[in-house]
């Protein structure tokens, strides 16, 4: 609570269902000044219907959206916003230079022309037709659009998908600067490098409930697993009573173990089956980490909705 | 104290009509660049008047004046109903579904200021397709029209135009981007032609007569004759208080799915 007056937007217990489909149960986050905050998480998961509520753009069927203290459709909340969506298709008859004067018009003290060309790297490209752009230059047109207002926080819905390596990296480079320029960013995105190369702070999304929050670096450290694979008599029950021991199984004739603390297990086992061989250690990829929050999460949903079932 | 709230209060609304003015101004370099709204808007009814009007009319006259002069009015409506109702219908139903208007809405910009830009630029089609109408009947259909005429003719077709937009406004707010253009061609020619736009009134069968003045076209059409001296069926404010309805209606319509939110972009 001491950071209170630091959040400057929040979803309060937000609850958002489309038909049958719930796209949010109950997500309560806050987004802090000055901060990156990643949202994380697979296709489907929410990350966009939060956005939208964030943005006013959506009302929650339950719990409440502040921006700024106010509520995200007032007019002087989106004054200081800037929003980067999806978008299937964006008027192409216009020049780029076009559609970014016509964005500034909207906001009362927007960037200089200039640098919101430069914010998003489209120097050169000011005179052509949107609908001659390439994917990527398109998406830095969407870019220039949502910071071109001048706002102190700024949406970008998956900035880079299906964009390449290149292009992504320099959609990177022109985040970092409006962190530098003391703007606070909400990203989602379902790249995990993104959120590694970027965030500050992640929350994970899964079937519209938060299942992780924290730094990068304590979700991968959350996460951290190492896999051991090799071929032992040890039996598949005798491992899994170690003790330190995620999870046990064989493959072929080989055991696959996975754990947090490698180098212990591996004493052990070395200890019980001196003829243990064709060893392989392996760290866990940031792409298998995030798989075992979700999937741990969805365990958590299924016993959970299991013991409601038992009682009922 | 009170000069300065003046004068942040003028600041404002002053930048409220440069919103305005900038967001008409893009949206008519926007339009203007696209063949598949211009070509068809300015050149169809143009043709049709030209092959029914002046090819064809020859020398037959309806009322006080020639058929070259009556069907001036009938395809000047033709020419706005087609500039209003593809122009928002369209236009709407494109950047809707297609996700654009939500970036717009995220942004500070009015909601009125995006319609106001959509009004502006179907009424400066309107008026150009009107211009060339009156152009061609004066030249070649041998039209008697004094400046006044003209000026009468013009300003009622372009208001007149409120009432279409309104319906495009509708189905360009409740259709699939891809599914409007059909939607508003079968919506059209029917209609066109069932309110004597094609062929008068006077000349369609007695119960297709009695259908025209259920539909917006025969009122806007009955008040752009008037305009140029021709015959007309009804008295003016009944086609003003039919007009004027069937915007309120249209607006009513659009506005609930305008303000509705969608969950779901297509494409």
């Amino acid at each position: 609570m001491q950071n209170s007056q630091n959040n400057i937007a929040s979803l309060n217990g937000v609850t958002k269902k489309y038909g049958t489909i719930t796209a949010l149960k109950d997500v309560s986050l806050n987004v802090r000044a000055g901060e990156l905050l990643a949202v994380l998480g697979p296709n489907g998961a929410g990350k966009t219907t939060s956005i939208r509520m964030l943005l006013g753009l959506s009302r929650p069927d339950a719990g409440q959206a502040r921006v700024f203290g106010g509520d995200p459709s007032n007019h002087a909340t989106r004054m200081r916003v800037g929003a980067m969506l999806q978008v299937a298709k964006v008027p192409e008859t216009l020049k780029v230079k076009e559609h970014i004067e016509l964005f500034r018009s909207y906001y009362p003290n927007p960037m200089p022309f200039a640098d919101a060309v430069k914010s998003a790297g489209l120097e050169g490209m000011e005179d052509r037709l949107f609908g001659a752009l390439s994917g990527g230059q398109k998406q830095r047109v969407l870019f220039a659009l949502a910071v071109c207002g001048n706002p102190d926080l700024v949406f970008l819905d998956e900035p880079t998908v299906g964009l390449d390596i290149s292009t992504r990296h320099l959609i990177w480079e022109q985040i970092r600067m409006l962190v530098k320029q003391g703007r606070t960013v909400v990203l989602t995105t379902h790249y995990l490098e993104e959120v590694d190369a970027l965030s500050d702070r992640v929350i994970v999304l899964n079937q519209g409930m938060i299942v992780a929050e924290g730094s990068a670096a304590e979700i991968k450290a959350r996460t951290a697993q190492r896999k051991i694979r090799c071929v032992t008599r040890l039996s598949v029950e005798e491992i899994r009573g170690m003790g330190n021991v995620d999870s046990v199984s064989l493959q072929d004739l080989r055991t696959e173990i996975r754990t947090a603390t490698a180098e212990p297990v591996l004493r052990e086992l070395f200890h019980r089956d001196p003829d243990l061989h064709g060893l392989e250690l392996t760290n866990s990829s940031l792409e298998e980490a995030f798989l075992k929050i979700i999937e741990t999460s969805a365990q958590d949903a299924d016993q959970k909705s299991a013991a409601q079932e038992v009682t009922v | 104290m009170s000069s300065y709230a003046t004068t942040v209060t003028q600041v404002r609304f002053g930048h409220t009509l440069t919103i305005y003015a900038t967001e008409a101004k893009y949206e008519l370099l926007k339009v203007m660049r696209q063949p598949a709204y211009v070509v068809p808007t300015l050149t169809f009814p143009v043709l049709f008047y030209v092959m029914f009007g002046l090819l064809f009319g020859g020398k037959q006259s309806m009322g006080p004046v020639n058929l070259a002069t009556y069907v001036l009015g009938t395809y000047g409506a033709f020419g706005v109903i087609g500039a209003s109702l593809f122009g928002f219908a369209v236009g709407v139903a494109t950047e809707r579904g297609f996700g654009w208007l939500q970036v717009k809405r995220a942004s500070p910009m009015p909601p009125l200021a995006y319609l106001f830009g959509k009004l502006v630029v179907s009424m400066i089609f309107s008026a150009i397709v009107v211009s060339l109408l009156i152009v061609l009947g004066i030249v070649f259909g041998g039209a008697h029209l004094s400046a006044s005429m003209i000026l009468k003719f013009l300003g009622t077709l372009i208001i007149g135009s409120l009432p279409f937009a309104a319906m495009g406004l509708a189905i360009g707010c409740t259709a699939a981007p891809n599914s409007a253009p059909a939607i508003v061609n079968v919506l059209f020619l029917p209609m066109s032609f069932l309110s004597g736009l094609w062929v008068p009134v006077q000349v369609l069968p007695h119960f297709l007569q009695q259908v025209a003045p259920l539909l917006p076209p025969y009122h806007l059409a009955q008040l752009a004759l008037l305009q140029v001296g021709a015959p007309t069926v009804g008295s003016p404010w009944q086609h003003v208080s039919a007009l004027t309805a069937f915007t309120v209606a249209f607006v009513v319509l659009a506005l609930r799915g305008f303000t509705r939110e969608d969950g779901k972009v297509n494409g």
